[in-house]
């Protein structure tokens, strides 16, 4: 695990919320800039995913994180209003249609926001043309969708099928508590994730090999 | 020479509890969730098997003639249409509501207990769950939160208590409950039929009640599981009392369902201490313990936990092998079986674990194949039942019929 040289980046990744919350208001009262205070609480986020990634955090401790991140910014975010708030690139995500679960989406959400992407979540049982809708909108490159049922498998596959026929040059990721190399292969999505941080790194990729043609909304 | 039903009854329950007391049966047993499968396979919609009595149990009578598991597959838990519309339930959507005609059920995640009510849970769970609970999960119990809690009705002085229940709302809201407990009734009636009809074709029925670990009680139905999480750092000492309230409570949940039916196997579905829920203290401190003294208050009333170990438990097994041998069934889903089998093999029964992918996407052969590898390795000298890793619901037909008809002919112990 790093140890990370600013304190409030640091008081994120140890999960003390009481003291991020007090450091988040004596750097505003200094005059530091809300983007910078956000910088190190994106820092701080990032360290979180890496060690959920590596198995020392698991979700009880990114739930954790995200409560406190939510806190830190409903006081930051007053500050922030006409900032010109930088991000690496849009992703859409969804729970497919027919699926309402949503605990493993909220969590790729939030390591995704962490990371510094614009998410656009669409939330559950999100049929074809919300996504189609969503991605023209955004121009985003990558969409990411969410099932847990294998009932929900065809309904997945029919979005997909309907992305593309609708003309969309965008990367498919599909993440679920079953889903494998042969659900992927099956709904003929791009990548498939086994959980939150794979997510993360497979963003990484997309929008590194794209970068320079990826829009930046 | 056929056999009558009452012999295939005995036979196939022998069968069961040799490989649960890790003994060396006849043959794997092979016992599974048909779930929704038995409405597929009679060309019903999940839907009608959800509100149709009748429609329901032949489509369940069907399921079991044509594939002869060891023990049935009670269809309580998917007839429950009549009795959810009487309460206005919240907590599901369920086929024809809220999800398509051929969609499972699903939970709806909340916060149905908020973090202040930890007191009132503790000090008197039953009227929270009157007052509190009920009005937000059942629409037609709303009114509830108006009635004055019945520990102050105990004396003639205070018979005032009782005039809410003068109301027009709350009056409403007690006839949705004597509907709720006609349509539970019926239900009731039809499931007994059902075990009637499954004991004269010579199948044992595979539970027997339910019950769930303090945790996953606590957080599937009342703080979410979001709350629960935060619970853990912000008011663990909370959350353990909760838990102590909770522990005899599924005890006796569980023994209670168990003697009702005469029938021991008590189900216990685990969701939310799984490998990447929590970390290996949190579940030593928060998960373990209380799901340990649930199963030993089973194991002391003579009943044996069928624990559904949902999604991966692999870095729990050390933890989860302190139990008594040959008392306990661990049906695995994404938990590495073999690995199970290594360390939990001289304790637990192994139920599992057909995966999902293999049973909607793979052929024949690729289930053949990765059931001979179960017979082989976690079949070795007995302590094994062949299952699904969760349900059958959407496997193929032919896939389902190679996992039972290759089981009931290479697992048999020679």
């Amino acid at each position: 695990m790093a140890t990370l040289i600013d304190e409030l980046a640091s008081a994120i990744a140890e999960l003390e919320d009481e003291k991020v919350l007090e450091l988040v208001t004596t750097r505003l009262d200094s005059g530091i800039a809300p983007l910078a205070i956000v910088d190190n609480l994106q820092q701080g986020m990032t360290e979180v995913g890496m060690r959920f990634e590596s198995g020392d955090y698991f979700l009880s401790e990114l739930v954790m994180c995200g409560e406190i991140m939510k806190d830190a910014m409903a006081v930051l975010e007053p500050h922030l209003a006409g900032a010109d708030q930088q991000h690496r690139g849009s992703i859409v995500i969804g729970t497919v249609k027919g699926d309402v679960h949503d605990l493993g989406k909220n969590i790729v959400v939030m390591l995704l926001k962490g990371a510094g992407y614009n998410v656009i979540d669409l939330g559950i049982d999100v049929p074809a043309e919300k996504f189609i809708e969503a991605l023209k909108e955004s121009q985003a490159p990558l969409v990411g969708m969410s099932v847990l049922l294998t009932a929900c498998q065809e309904g997945m596959k029919e979005i997909i099928e309907e992305i593309r026929a609708a003309g969309l040059k965008v990367a498919v990721i599909i993440g679920g508590n079953y889903v494998d190399e042969a659900v992927k292969n099956y709904v003929k999505a791009d990548y498939f994730a086994h959980n939150a941080s794979d997510a993360v790194k497979i963003a990484d990729e997309i929008f590194t090999t794209a970068r320079g043609s990826a829009h930046s909304a | 020479m056929t056999k009558n039903p009452e012999e295939l009854y005995q036979e196939r329950l022998k069968r069961v509890e040799d490989a649960i007391a890790l003994r060396v049966p006849d043959r794997v047993p092979i016992v599974t969730f048909f779930s929704y499968f038995a409405a597929r396979y009679a060309g019903i919609t999940y839907e009608e098997y959800t509100y149709d009595a009748e429609k329901m149990l032949s489509a369940a009578i069907k399921v079991h003639e044509d594939f002869e598991p060891d023990m049935a597959d009670i269809p309580g838990i998917y007839y429950l249409g009549p009795t959810l519309d009487a309460l206005g339930f919240k907590q599901l959507r369920w086929p024809g509501r809220g999800v398509g005609p051929n969609k499972p059920y699903q939970f709806v995640e909340g916060e149905y207990m908020k973090a202040e009510e930890y007191d009132h849970f503790i000090e008197d769970p039953t009227d929270w769950i009157i007052r509190k609970y009920y009005p937000r999960i059942c629409s037609e119990f709303e009114p509830f939160s108006q009635m004055a809690p019945f520990k102050f009705s105990f004396t003639y002085f205070n018979m005032g208590s009782l005039a809410p229940f003068g109301t027009p709302a709350l009056q409403k809201a007690v006839d949705a409950l004597k509907k709720a407990g006609e349509a539970s009734m019926d239900a009731l009636t039809y499931i007994m039929k059902f075990g009637q009809e499954m004991a004269k074709r010579g199948f044992p029925i595979s539970l027997g009640g339910l019950t769930q670990a303090p945790y996953d009680t606590l957080g599937d139905y009342f703080r979410g599981t979001k709350g629960i999480m935060l619970d853990i750092y912000r008011r663990p000492e909370k959350l353990l009392r909760a838990l102590d309230k909770l522990t005899p409570w599924m005890i006796e949940l569980g023994v209670t369902s168990g003697k009702q039916s005469g029938n021991p196997f008590i189900f216990i579905p685990l969701h939310k201490g799984s490998d990447q829920f929590m970390n290996q203290d949190q579940f030593k401190t928060f998960y373990w313990p209380s799901l340990r003294k649930v199963m030993m208050g089973l194991i002391d009333a003579g009943m044996t936990p069928v624990v559904f170990v949902e999604a991966d438990h692999t870095s729990r097994l050390e933890i989860m092998s302190d139990v008594p041998p040959g008392k306990v069934v661990y049906h695995l889903e994404n938990t590495d079986i073999f690995k199970a089998k290594e360390i939990l093999g001289d304790k637990v029964c192994l139920k599992g674990n057909v995966p999902m992918p293999i049973l909607c996407l793979g052929t024949p052969d690729d289930v053949k194949a990765y059931c001979k590898k179960l017979i082989d390795v976690v079949g070795k000298n007995g302590g094994f039942i062949m299952d699904t890793s969760v349900s059958l619901e959407d496997a193929k037909i032919e896939n389902a019929r190679a996992m039972f008809d290759f089981t009931k002919d290479y697992g048999v112990y020679r």
